[in-house]
């Protein structure tokens, strides 16, 4: 099965449209509402978000997921103070 | 299509639901032990939900053609009480020679803390010590891809665990290749705001193939679909998949996964049929 890009556009392109209105009505809602958001980390994270989508790079989905996603450290075992144990070979 | 639902929380949906599962295709189902919205107090509490999970639901899913298969634990969102969950994993032995029973699971972690993932270990070494299956849940949002890699961390790092015998469920674009290529087998949940939805599991299907890859609706008392399976199963039609690629996600990998439970005694709905004119 090959579809080509101008089939998954003809496909999607409705649907797309109307997230991007969504994105554009929820920053209005923002805007109009009294006081505001800058300096929220939720509201960087979300101009982050779409700059990622806005960007070159490949697997935006993984990138925007990673963004909004608490980083991993590989030493938590020995922060937690629970050992590798008999089981761990 | 048949189908089977691998990750399901019946307890919590309506006879109707099962009425509506059958004439979707569905045909089988398996149960993973869950929260019930609030932390149950007592071992007692957990027998009883053992109990139905074994037996009553069971018997309420055969009512539609349905075969219903389980899994026990304690959850990790109430692995904080760690004493009340050293008394249910003492106490899950009962249960793991009753129909149906695939495993362990779904064990996990919730918040990622310290007593999740010392009860999430114990977990382990009892399914190691009775040779179960596991079925594991990895944690919602912003926790999802710390809590899988510390969980992917305590698998590996177990020469004991034999990872053909392990799924990894609610995975998604970022953990999906970690679970993946360390050997697991992976389940994407198909959820209206959060997890995945069917678009996005059928791009994972095409980025990753459909080896090792489950599709269920973790369909319980929260916003859930119990039919997003089909949904699946639609937009990988609407794509043009094979019918042959779309069978093996929804109904051949989740037998081949289950298989290689003592207990999974499933029977094909056309190996059944009997009719006499």
């Amino acid at each position: 099965m090959e579809t080509s890009a101008t089939q998954i556009l003809d496909r999607e392109f409705l649907e797309l449209r109307a997230r991007i209105l969504e994105l554009a009505a929820s920053f209005d809602r923002l805007e109009r509402a009294k006081g505001t958001v800058e300096g929220d980390q939720r509201w960087d994270l979300l101009q982050q978000g779409l700059e990622v989508l806005l960007g070159s790079q490949e697997e935006r989905a993984r990138a925007v997921q990673l963004l909004f996603s608490l980083s991993y450290d590989p030493d938590w075992r020995e922060k937690y103070g629970l050992s590798r144990g008999v089981s761990n070979g | 299509m048949y189908y089977f639902d691998p990750h399901i929380h019946m307890v919590s949906r309506t006879t109707d639901d099962y009425a509506t599962l059958a004439r979707m295709g569905c045909v089988a189902v398996s149960e993973p032990a869950f929260w019930a919205g609030f932390d149950r107090g007592s071992v007692d509490s957990f027998r009883d939900y053992f109990h139905q999970l074994t037996d009553f639901e069971r018997r309420r899913a055969a009512q539609f053609g349905i075969q219903h298969f389980t899994w026990l634990c304690i959850n990790a969102k109430e692995a904080e009480n760690v004493e009340l969950s050293r008394e249910v994993i003492a106490m899950i032995p009962e249960f793991l020679d009753e129909p149906g029973v695939l495993g362990i699971g779904e064990i996990g972690l919730n918040k990622n803390t310290r007593n999740e993932a010392q009860i999430f270990l114990e977990h382990l070494d009892l399914a190691i010590q009775f040779d179960q299956p596991i079925l594991i849940h990895t944690p919602h949002l912003e926790d999802k891809y710390l809590g899988t890699r510390m969980i992917l961390d305590m698998l590996t790092s177990d020469h004991r665990i034999d990872t053909d015998r392990v799924l990894v469920d609610h995975v998604e674009e970022h953990t999906v290749g970690d679970v993946l290529k360390d050997g697991f087998w992976a389940g994407m949940t198909l959820y209206p705001v959060t997890k995945c939805t069917p678009q996005r599991a059928a791009d994972i299907i095409e980025v990753y193939g459909p080896e090792r890859l489950l599709v269920n609706s973790a369909g319980d008392w929260g916003p859930s679909k119990p039919t997003a399976v089909p949904d699946f199963i639609f937009e990988m039609r609407q794509r043009g998949h094979a019918e042959s690629v779309i069978r093996r996600v929804v109904y051949e990998n989740p037998i081949e996964f289950f298989s290689q439970s003592s207990n999974f005694d499933y029977r094909a709905p056309d190996e059944e049929a009997v009719v006499t004119i």
